[in-house]
């Protein structure tokens, strides 16, 4: 029914193919489209107009993460802020239920969820925190509210106060506060009538009853499914009662939830809880990330621009593939296998997965063959233009010299890459008459680092000395994986 | 103050965001020097700020789009006062909602079988109380079971409701199945000649596939003894939800047959915009509104009293 925030901002940045920096027209296009997901997803409109504001200061300049669409990094910082708003910045750490018997009072509208999530909230701090726990309704109103609190503590074993009708509802919770005390309770959760927040006959009603007990928690329970109303009930409720946190029922529907970002905007008090069922132990701690995903109408944000970063890659993968068979691999190409090799943890790091590799580590070291090495031979491509590392057949000693100078290199370094190249250019026109595709769509794949480095331990040993082996002889790291490993990097690991 | 009037003062108690709303909007342009009113041009920034009001009362985006176009169509380029805007906004809202104010319809069909479904906690029990309330006041003979057998106390709720209405509560254990309790309700009423038999339910969250499967069954059953049953499908909608509404109504609609709806706590500060919503997509009858806790607090629906209270035009 509705479109989800990356699906619109989608929409909106497939016009925009440049990357870069987001400028300022692309942010406001964005948060247009953001500003309407969030009310969509029932954000109340001041809070999503003050989020919009926060948002806009953070997107504008800045820089878009190669391989994201601006869509997709405009999506990011909207859920980062999101998660951020509704956590806030501080721990808002356990009940303060110290100091027994702690008196917990739950108030909402009506039909919000307040005595199913005191029975939730009863049955949690005892099986959780082994806590001696009294629960006591004060709903004089609802027919067989009282009944229905009464029914629950049966079911969770938590004991409910003795229901004397005609009390009213200070006079309940007094008794209630008295017998937790007798009774050596550590809480005692008074449970009460649904009302409006503009009652205010019975906001005054809920307002002597803290004065009566002083609840070292005020929870004011909200339907997860509540809409713009989110912030009338929020406000009133913190004003007239004060409030030290919310829990939000119904989590379980299909809603939104952006009544979640009105009730954390507005009152400034921790999300303590979701509820998530009818039955007792349907209740859990509150997650900024998953209720921001759900806001956008996402499953996981995160997940979406790692699989954006997926698709991007596998692109490149497959434009790759497509050179390497046309027997193509010039100096674009060999940056990007250097690259990888430095993300999936240099040579080092390679090496290391390799049992029986260790000792060979000095022998390398003596080579030249480390990390460093990646990084200088990377320093010398990007010093090279564009038209030098399509093609560098093109290098004379002239811009021999420059790309050297560029790099802060000698020149003699420049020779032994531009070598390592031509060879695994060779390479690379054979591979690409011998092989099929699918072999070198799975060499490509892993030299993009798809389903990470082979775990060694599951490594055919035979495999293992065959790589070892290809090493000694500086043949390459077939070993990783079989043709795994691209052959092309062999020429680095040739020695001088 | 008349019985109506009343209940149109409850769902005027609080003053309307719209209301709040539209005056800003107007104020915003510098008033004329020496003209009584402020007033403000109908231009496109001034129907953007109008636009946001709407989707503030739970219209939805789509919806409160093609309301401010309407609006737009008559009244671009005028300069209007806030009184002319919230009675334009009114005529508009009342306009697309005229079609569906029908009250719930009586059939000759003996017994009548009403079915009452909705989301948990949206008002269902209290809804049917009030009902068989004004059912009995019209001589008929009303009887109610109480097919919630889920819930703590969902029972001895329904049988304060029925002893308060004068209705009999045919009520079974719990966690008896409700398909059981209401087949025996309905062949029950049948043999007692009851004019009306209203079936409370549990409950339900609309994406529970299995308790919406529970309440196709509870149709099925009805229908092995009265194939024409149930012959109305209430649903209750909570008017402080927001657009789950719209997939609320889609669900149950596709489950139970949806005949009519019924919005309950317009008496508190939402004023139930997303009914406009529903009138725009799905074309439900809208059969009566909850404004309070106490048995008469059900008014008919009337769609100019709700378009002038959700624009906040008192009358
Ligand atoms: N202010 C107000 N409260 C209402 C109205 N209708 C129902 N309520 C209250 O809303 C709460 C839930 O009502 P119920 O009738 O128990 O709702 P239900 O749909 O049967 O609830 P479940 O059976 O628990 O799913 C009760 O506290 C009712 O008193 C209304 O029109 N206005
Ligand atoms: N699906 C679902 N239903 C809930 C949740 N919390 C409460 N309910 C239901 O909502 C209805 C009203 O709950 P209740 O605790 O009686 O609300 P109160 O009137 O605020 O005390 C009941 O049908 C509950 O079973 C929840 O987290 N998920
Ligand atoms: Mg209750
Ligand atoms: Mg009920």
């Amino acid at each position: 029914m509705f479109e989800s925030l990356s699906q619109r901002l989608g929409g909106v940045f497939d016009r925009l193919t440049k990357q870069g920096a987001l400028t300022e027209a692309d942010v406001q296009t964005a948060l247009r489209e953001v500003r309407t997901a969030l009310l969509e997803a029932d954000v109340s409109l001041p809070v999503a107009r003050d989020f919009i504001k926060a948002v806009g200061r953070k997107a504008a300049g800045q820089a878009v993460t190669r391989s994201v669409t601006p869509g997709q990094q405009v999506v990011k910082i909207v859920h980062d802020e999101l998660i951020r708003v509704l956590g806030g910045d501080d721990d808002a750490g356990a009940l303060k239920i110290d100091n027994p018997p702690a008196p917990i009072l739950m108030v909402g509208l009506q039909g919000s969820g307040k005595t199913t999530t005191t029975a939730k909230l009863a049955r949690r701090l005892k099986e959780r925190e082994g806590k001696r726990v009294l629960m006591a309704s004060l709903d004089t109103s609802r027919p067989a509210a009282m009944e229905q609190l009464a029914i629950l503590g049966q079911q969770i074993g938590v004991d409910t106060l003795p229901i004397m009708k005609g009390e009213d509802p200070v006079a309940i919770a007094r008794r209630a506060r008295t017998q937790a005390a007798m009774g050596g309770y550590d809480v005692y959760l008074l449970d009460t009538a649904g009302r409006l927040h503009i009652d205010q006959d019975l906001i005054a009603q809920a307002a002597a009853v803290r004065d009566a007990v002083n609840p070292r928690e005020t929870l004011l329970v909200v339907d997860g499914l509540t809409g713009q109303d989110a912030v009338n009930v929020a406000t009133e409720f913190d004003d007239k009662i004060g409030v030290t946190g919310v829990v939000l029922t119904r989590m379980d529907g299909d809603g939104r939830g952006g009544a979640a970002l009105s009730m954390r905007a507005i009152t400034g008090k921790p999300i303590r809880f979701v509820g998530l069922g009818e039955k007792t132990d349907a209740l859990e701690g509150f997650d900024p990330a998953r209720i921001a995903g759900r806001i956008l109408g996402m499953g996981d944000i995160v997940a979406l621009v790692e699989k954006a970063q997926e698709v991007f890659e596998a692109e490149q993968a497959e434009r790759m593939m497509r050179r390497f068979q046309k027997g193509l691999f010039n100096m674009n190409d060999l940056k990007m296998q250097l690259e990888q090799m430095m993300k999936m943890g240099g040579v080092e790091g390679l090496m290391g997965m390799l049992p029986g590799v260790g000792k060979m580590k000095t022998q390398m070291a003596e080579a030249g063959l480390d990390d460093s090495m990646l990084r200088r031979q990377v320093a010398l491509i990007n010093s090279m233009t564009r038209q030098e590392r399509a093609n560098p057949a093109l290098l004379q000693a002239s811009r021999k010299r420059r790309i050297a100078a560029g790099a802060g290199l000698e020149v003699q370094e420049l020779n032994r890459l531009l070598k390592q190249h031509r060879q695994m250019a060779d390479v690379m026109k054979k591979m690409g008459r011998q092989t099929k595709g699918g072999a070198m769509r799975a060499a490509v794949q892993q030299m993009m680092g798809k389903g990470g480095m082979p775990d060694p331990a599951q490594m055919d040993p035979a495999a293992l000395q065959a790589a070892a082996n290809a090493l000694k002889s500086g043949g390459g790291l077939p070993g990783l994986g079989g043709a795994a490993l691209p052959q092309g990097l062999s020429g680095l690991l040739r020695k001088k | 103050m008349s019985f109506f009037g009343k209940l149109r003062d409850r769902l005027l108690r609080s003053s309307s965001r719209l209301d709040e709303g539209i005056g800003a909007i107007v104020d915003e342009a510098a008033p004329d020097p020496g003209a009584a009113q402020s007033r403000r041009l109908v231009d496109d920034a001034m129907l953007e700020e109008l636009e946001d009001l709407l989707i503030a009362s739970d219209m939805g985006v789509e919806t409160a789009a093609r309301v401010t176009a309407n609006i737009a169509e008559g009244c671009l380029g005028r300069r209007l006062s806030g009184r002319e805007v919230k009675e334009a906004l009114a005529t508009e809202i009342a306009r697309i909602m005229a079609g569906v104010a029908r009250p719930l319809p009586l059939y000759p069909q003996k017994p009548q079988v009403v079915l009452v479904v909705g989301v948990n906690g949206s008002g269902k029990t209290t809804t049917i109380g009030k009902l068989a309330s004004q059912f009995r006041a019209a001589g008929k003979t009303v009887v109610i079971a109480a097919c919630d057998t889920f819930r703590a106390a969902a029972v001895e709720q329904l049988q304060v409701w029925g002893t308060r209405a004068g209705v009999p509560v045919l009520t079974a254990a719990e966690g008896t199945d409700p398909a059981s309790l209401a087949y025996d309700a309905l062949a029950r009423a049948q043999r007692e000649g009851a004019d009306l038999l209203m079936i409370d339910t549990a409950g339900r969250l609309q994406n529970r596939a299995d308790l919406m499967e529970e309440l196709a069954k509870i149709v099925r059953v009805l229908r092995k003894i009265d194939p024409t049953a149930p012959h109305n499908t209430l649903l209750v909608l909570d008017a402080t939800t927001g657009q789950n509404a719209l997939a609320q109504v889609e669900i149950f609609r596709k489950v139970a047959d949806v005949s009519g709806l019924v919005m309950t706590k317009l008496d508190g500060t939402a004023r139930g915009g997303v009914l406009v919503a529903l009138a725009d997509r799905f074309g439900l009858p809208i059969h009566a509104i909850g404004v309070g806790e106490q048995i008469d607090d059900l008014a008919p629906f009337d769609p100019d009293d709700f378009a002038r209270a959700l624009v906040g035009l008192e009358n």
